[in-house]
């Protein structure tokens, strides 16, 4: 992979056609599928383009910062004979990039160890190495509910107007993998059409939670060229794969967001009047996006790590267009952020019913977090759909009808999403299970079904001894932690 | 027909690479290609396929990606169809579509298949060159004809391996082979012509039988929700259609380690890439309870994850069948678990939107039920070519994953319109977490399998598994009602039923796919849970119908708690306990 970048050599004056992120040359004999082409327009600027089909004398190439300004008689093609390749090297640390890879803090350029094709390679199966390991998020719903691991591809489905953005920062602040000694890690950050003030938001939080010298951040904002989005999600990649598989660092990717990569495949398979498929989008659009998010990953006999975490605005709210449709065929699992819950002031306002972690089963449990981690997450879960089901319940017959378990439960699911759902300060994962233990605490046992009798039985002789503590930390007391005036319980919200 | 080793370089011809579009090249110059031979593109050899013959153009799909092509490149016509090696050294391996044998790639040590990664144009052998003890049948001055046993090889603790004469072979044995035979070596001389230890198959053509069998025992799978409502035959085929997160995959490997299947061929078809990584650290560690064995010595894994090239994610459908095909010769029983036919579905139609093809319903090819279809009925239960005479079968269940969790999308009707047993995966369901999400009352079965229960379990196996859907059926008209009005208003009857059928679907159905016990439930424990859930809710009605006791006084009795903890018996006691409990519900429940 450490080819040296060969200088462009042939430049072509054929242009014919140009048209949206398309331009088409003749006389294309030499070129190269998919190879890597600089448009020098009138004026001299250079742009960086790729060829998406050679057909006899023609080819056809997409540019990735637009096609404004272009002309047929002066406009000049520079082949390179390669694939898109990106200068990588620990250097990049710290570093801010725009959507092509050009750095834009103001700092030197880049002495870069290799040049990585932007592409990459497909992970042979038979290489890889089952996420196991446990990362803390601080987040109760995740740590607790859905919990993420190493390696992992998690998205969160978001909606707009919803703090998907914010989670993430959270998260990337506050990650930590209990027990490990390398416990520091590089967050990866791609912005794709996210506008200049969640971009600063982001990078002013990394900044105060003290990462931004182990942050790399590629920036395509969303007043900047359309089609450039489909490179920029592939530069963080590489990044982290160099980082991660060459230099065994723990990484973190952020990507967000995808609705807007998509829709910029969209927008170049239109260009090429290609038959579309579902809502337009082109029928290839899983395989692309396979092509991102299956980058990430653990390897047999290498240290490091590749985890991707993705933020995706389900357009109108709706799960089953084909964005967050495909993405949930190809991640780990999502978590959902509800509407419903952010209006009632919940932060992050996470719904656990439709979120999943595919991998909770492979890092939680005995020897890796608790033994009563999954019969708990299984018992607060199936107790919270039963409140969520009573509650639709009684929207239609009224409380009257309830019997005592039932009001018991529909209390539960209140004080569930009061106290569990909503935080306002990292939690960690005992006291994420300690408070689920409390607010489990008012069902009789034989009502808890999803837990076994030895868990019960463990848990008293622990409560005892403190088995299940790793430590105990003394403010937070049952019932404190969380200011709430109550006021909830009618239905007004939470916070002003 | 059996293909070749290798081709004369004499016949291959060179054509020029015209057209790069994707995964679709167009060539010309390729004179005496055939449809659907393999051809290798460009300087680094990239394995393609003809897939249309026009003019003096031949259309190519790459199975590899098609970066760095140029008009003008290399095309050589190998002469041969796309096949696969078959022989000893396949179980316990992973393959990808064109069976490149991944964990060969993985532990290169030259690096120079670019390992941990996949790089391009690689060109190994599928099977291991290593010797092989084998322990020849026949003798010399003997008759043989297609499909006979000429010698067997232990090929895993589990699996002995049954060396056939290969389709269109016969006649006089003149020579045996001596001492260890590699697989490219021969075994025996028919007529002075060697037959190797190996053979190779096209993929996209069935492997002739003798006969086929009506389909008339099941497939056991341990999983109570399949064997007690709706069980697959051996032999027949199944389809689990579902969306996101309702637990396809959970259902598929599950199936793989439990079921009764001689031989597993798991196909992760344009799936996640952990998934695969899970199969290969778990069952390995895990040992199949009929023979001791580990579960990987009987399973094969052909790996085309999402990300690796879209073609080949065509053919490894072809591929996992076509080696299925080949153990149901030798007299297994094979089970082919397909995750997942969806993105089989979208290669094809990837490839064909490449081709501009005129598009079907949602962008498919209009062929796409055809190749379904052949895809579907090389299932089957045979008896194979050749003595002694032996029988076998090729067992396929094949996920799909509908876009949006629509079932009426292509690739599900279709699908459905072939496979004899169809488990509907249920979002809402899974939202509750109720595993296998298999909805009892959207499912359904074609084959008639009760008889086989009831001679090999227990006689009363239909009437229990006839009494549980029933009541199913009508726990769901009286669930609509008490979503409406509430439980009140239902009758001593209904509410007997109302709760039976709670306990049916919690403490039977689901079935935990991670506890050590609850994983396998054996036939005989299935059907001793339902008879005493059946037993329970006889003793409640009589209760209702009484007059002269309110059966829900009795609902709370221990014994009918105890329901719920039958699923953590052991396999070996279930029946004693189950007749204590029964003795324990008569005390407690009857009048």
């Amino acid at each position: 992979m450490s080819d040296k970048l060969s200088l462009p050599t042939v430049e072509l004056r054929t242009v014919t056609y140009v048209s949206g992120p398309l331009l088409f040359i003749d006389h294309a004999g030499g070129v190269h599928a998919e190879e890597v082409v600089d448009v020098v327009t009138p004026d001299g600027e250079i742009r960086s383009g790729q060829v998406l089909e050679v057909d006899g004398d023609r080819a056809v190439i997409e540019v990735y910062s637009g096609t404004r300004g272009l002309d047929l008689a002066t406009t000049r093609i520079r082949l390179g004979g390669d694939s898109s390749r990106l200068g990588v090297g620990l250097d990049l640390l710290g570093r801010m990039f725009d959507g092509s890879g050009r750095p834009i803090d103001g700092g030197p350029p880049i002495m870069p160890e290799e040049f990585w094709d932007v592409n990459g390679l497909p992970i042979n199966p038979a290489a890889r190495r089952y996420p196991s390991e446990f990362i803390e998020t601080g987040i109760s719903t995740i740590d607790g509910l859905n919990t993420l691991a190493r390696g992992q591809k998690l998205p969160l489905f978001s909606g707009f107007g919803l703090p998907a953005g914010e989670l993430a920062a959270d998260i990337a602040t506050h990650a930590r993998v209990p027990g490990a000694e390398d416990d520091e890690f590089v967050v990866v950050f791609a912005a794709m059409g996210t506008t200049a003030r969640e971009a600063s938001f982001f990078r002013r939080h990394l900044e105060e939670g003290g990462r931004l010298n182990q942050t790399v951040l590629f920036l395509n904002l969303a007043d900047d060229p359309t089609i450039e989005r489909l490179l920029t999600p592939r530069l963080a990649l590489t990044t982290a794969e160099f980082l991660a598989f060459e230099r065994g660092i723990h990484v973190l990717v952020i990507l967000t967001d995808v609705t807007n990569y998509c829709e910029a495949l969209r927008e170049v398979a239109t260009a090429r009047e290609e038959v579309p498929g579902r809502r337009g989008y082109p029928g290839y659009m899983y395989t692309d996006l396979a092509s991102i998010f299956e980058r990430a990953g653990r390897l047999h006999d290498r240290p490091g790590s590749v985890t991707q975490l993705v933020i995706l605005s389900m357009p109108d709210d709706d799960i089953t267009h084909p964005i967050p449709d495909l993405s949930g065929y190809i991640t780990e699992g999502q978590i959902v952020l509800s509407r419903d819950l952010h209006r009632r002031g919940v932060f992050p306002p996470v719904d656990v019913l439709p979120s999943l972690s595919r991998l909770m089963n492979a890092c939680v449990g005995e020897g890796k977090t608790r033994p009563d981690h999954r019969p708990v997450a299984d018992q607060v879960y199936s107790l919270y759909a039963e409140g969520r089901d009573l509650r639709r319940l009684i929207a239609v017959v009224g409380e009257g009808s309830l019997n005592e378990t039932d009001r018991r439960i529909l209390k539960f699911a209140d004080e569930f999403e009061r106290r569990f759902v909503h935080q306002q300060e990292r939690r960690e994962l005992d006291e994420t299970l300690d408070l689920a233990w409390e607010l489990l605490s008012v069902f009789p046992e034989e009502e808890l079904k999803r837990i076994p009798p030895a868990i019960f039985a463990a848990r008293s002789e622990a409560l005892a001894n403190e088995f299940f503590r790793t430590e105990v930390s003394p403010k937070r007391e049952a019932g404190q932690g969380l200011p709430f005036d109550g006021k909830a319980d009618d239905g007004s919200p939470l916070r002003p | 027909m059996t293909v070749p080793l290798s081709t004369a370089l004499a016949d291959w011809t060179t054509g020029r690479v015209e057209r790069v579009a994707g995964p679709v090249v167009v060539a010309t110059g390729l004179d005496r290609a055939r449809l659907y031979n393999v051809v290798r593109v460009g300087r680094r050899r990239l394995i393609g396929e003809v897939i249309r013959l026009s003019g003096d153009t031949a259309v190519i799909q790459v199975y590899e990606s098609t970066g760095g092509l140029q008009v003008g490149s290399e095309v050589i016509d190998t002469c041969v169809p796309l096949s696969v090696e078959l022989g000893p050294g396949l179980l316990g391996q992973v393959f990808d579509g064109v069976q490149r044998p991944l964990r060969t790639l993985a532990a290169d040590e030259t690096g120079l298949f670019g390992r941990p990664f996949l790089r391009r144009g690689i060109d190994v052998a599928a099977l291991e060159p290593r010797d092989w003890d084998v322990a020849i049948t026949v003798e010399v001055g003997g008759q043989v004809e297609p499909g006979d046993i000429i010698a067997t090889v232990q090929e895993t603790p589990a699996i002995e391996h049954r060396v056939l004469v290969p389709p269109g072979v016969s006649g006089i044995v003149t020579r045996l082979a001596e001492g260890a035979v590699k697989s490219t070596d021969p075994v025996i001389w028919v007529d002075d012509e060697p037959v190797l230890l190996m053979t190779r198959w096209p993929v996209r053509r069935r492997r002739p039988v003798a006969t086929r069998l009506d389909p008339d025992a099941p497939l056991v799978t341990g999983q109570r929700v399949v064997d007690m409502l709706y069980p697959v035959a051996r032999g027949g085929s199944a389809v689990i259609p579902g969306g996101f997160g309702t637990g396809k995959t959970v259902h598929e490997q599950t199936l793989a380690k439990w079921s009764d299947a001689d031989v597993i061929v798991y196909v992760g078809c344009g799936e996640r890439g952990n998934e695969l990584a899970e199969v290969l650290e778990e069952f390995p560690t895990l040992v199949d309870p009929r023979t001791g064995a580990s579960l990987m010595d009987r399973t094969i894994l052909i790996a085309n994850t999402s990300n690796m090239p879209v073609a080949a994610r065509e053919a490894s459908i072809y591929t996992a069948i076509t080696i299925a095909e080949y153990y149901r010769d030798q007299g297994y029983d094979v089970a082919v678990m397909a995750d997942s036919t969806s993105r089989w579905g979208e290669a094809l139609r990837e490839v064909s939107s490449r081709l501009e093809e005129m598009p079907g319903e949602e962008g498919y090819p209009a062929y796409l039920p055809s190749r379904l279809a052949e895809f579907y009925e090389r299932a089957g239960a045979v008896v194979a070519l050749g003595s002694p005479r032996r029988q076998g079968s090729v067992t396929v269940v094949g996920a799909v994953s509908p876009p949006g969790g629509d079932f009426s999308e292509p690739v599900t009707q279709y699908s459905l319109r072939l496979a004899g047993t169809f488990w509907a995966l249920d979002p809402d369901l899974a939202r509750r977490r109720h595993y296998p999400a298999i909805h009892w009352n959207r499912s359904y079965t074609l084959y008639a399998l009760d008889g086989w229960f009831n001679d090999h379990v227990d006689q009363d196996w239909s009437r229990h598994r006839a009494w549980a859907m029933e009541l199913l059926g009508r726990e769901e008209e009286i669930l609509s009602i008490v979503r409406l009005l509430g439980s009140d208003v239902l009758a001593p009857v209904e509410r007997v039923t109302f709760r039976i059928g709670r306990t049916i679907r919690e403490d039977f159905l689901q079935q935990s796919a991670f506890d050590d016990i609850d994983a396998y439930c054996p036939l005989l424990k299935q059907y001793w849970m339902l008879a005493v859930i059946h037993h329970a809710h006889d003793l409640l009605v009589g209760l209702a119908d009484s007059q002269d006791a309110d059966p829900d006084s009795f609902m709370a009795a221990p014994a009918l708690v105890e329901l719920s903890r039958m699923k953590y018996w052991s396999s070996d006691s279930a029946e004693a306990e189950a007749r204590a409990l029964i003795d324990r519900l008569n005390e407690e429940v009857g009048i």
